[in-house]
């Protein structure tokens, strides 16, 4: 089992001009260890950060468009892996914390602890699936990930994060939608 | 969904023509149409969309997708439209609410509401569902125009370039079945 700040920050040192969509505790994480105007918030409902990607991948083929899900989250949405596959965008990396847990809700666990997201990830059509439990092999992998042809799904074990109530209002600011906005029309 | 509903008995001498609609959709600079299928609009307009080489067609797996998958399409400036049946924006409420409501994206909804005979108001239709849309709609903030005959078509490209163009959502209500090209 991994830790998800670990992860990200694994991440973070791979990540040059891609938007990375992130939501909820994946979002304040990300958020903490990476400010930057190609962050973009999965605002709304819960369950929608890879729609939201989706479309950005769609309307953006020239960026790579990365993910960051939790387990609870895609539960929520989990068709969203078969609309996916069948688009197929080849700039789409999906990442999927699986803490086993609805974290940003208070913690309750997830219907089952026994979920293999990318097996489902993978019958639904996407061919580029993974799962990592260990860091080290995660940290091999990544750079090779995030160059794959698209769409790629990683399922990450890590460990619950903490429990405390967390801000979300500056994740969800509208100054920092114009950011990425204005950071998408001047290419950067 | 509800596969099992005939259309009402229609008055004949009005009709509503897919082709206008897809037109008209065409017009609004929509390049993008989100669906699942409704048998109110799926001979008369998710049908030829498919076949039709200028508008990229997303099928998915529920309704609420497309709020989603239209909002990241807007900030690349790509224009979509949802087409799907009221109980699916029914369903999607959530995601409407909080992404085309309160967040003011251009969503723009293109709602079948299948069972409602022509000529009759949506808030005199028979069916809880689609009394309910208007109401829904309204609470929200959300502009609506009900696209009963070909004379309500050229409604549709200015509600939808005024979403893009000022941000906010809109909601296309289709009263009738169109017709298919």
């Amino acid at each position: 089992m991994m830790n998800r700040m670990e992860c990200l920050q694994i991440l973070a040192d791979h990540v040059t001009d891609e938007i990375v969509v992130a939501t909820y505790s994946s979002g304040t994480d990300w958020l903490a260890i990476n400010d930057r105007p190609l962050n973009y918030f999965a605002f709304g409902a819960m369950g929608l950060a890879s729609s939201h990607g989706l479309g950005l991948a769609l309307a953006c083929p020239e960026k790579r468009v990365i993910v960051l899900d939790g387990d609870g989250s895609l539960l929520m949405n989990l068709g969203t892996l078969v609309t996916i596959g069948a688009v197929a965008p080849k700039n789409f990396v999906h990442f999927v914390g699986r803490n086993g847990s609805y974290e940003a809700n208070g913690g309750a666990p997830i219907p089952s602890q026994n979920v293999d997201f990318a097996a489902i990830a993978r019958g639904a059509g996407i061919k580029s699936c993974h799962s990592f439990t260990k860091i080290a092999r995660f940290e091999a992998k990544i750079a090779t990930l995030l160059k794959a042809k698209g769409p790629v799904f990683a399922d990450l074990v890590v460990e619950q994060g903490p429990l405390s109530d967390r801000d979300y209002s500056d994740m969800y600011a509208p100054t920092r939608r114009f950011a990425f906005r204005a950071a998408l029309e001047g290419g950067t | 969904m509800d596969d099992k509903v005939k259309e009402p008995m229609a008055d004949m001498a009005e009709q509503l023509s897919g082709a206008a609609i897809i037109t008209a959709i065409k017009d609004a600079g929509v390049g993008f149409i989100l669906s699942v299928p409704d048998l109110h609009t799926a001979k008369g307009l998710l049908m030829p969309i498919a076949d039709d080489p200028d508008l990229h067609l997303i099928r998915v797996c529920k309704e609420d997708e497309c709020i989603g998958i239209s909002a990241g399409l807007s900030y690349g400036d790509k224009r979509a439209v949802v087409l799907i049946q009221y109980t699916g924006f029914l369903y999607a409420q959530n995601a409407i609410r909080a992404v085309a409501a309160e967040h003011r994206k251009p969503i723009c909804l293109m709602v079948g509401l299948l069972g409602k005979p022509p000529g009759v108001a949506p808030s005199d239709a028979q069916r809880i569902g689609v009394r309910a849309v208007e109401p829904m709609l309204d609470i929200m903030g959300i502009p609506r125009q009900l696209i009963e005959t070909d004379a309500d078509v050229p409604l549709i490209a200015p509600a939808i370039i005024d979403a893009y163009v000022n941000e906010h959502p809109t909601a296309l209500l289709i009263g009738r079945r169109p017709v298919a090209p």
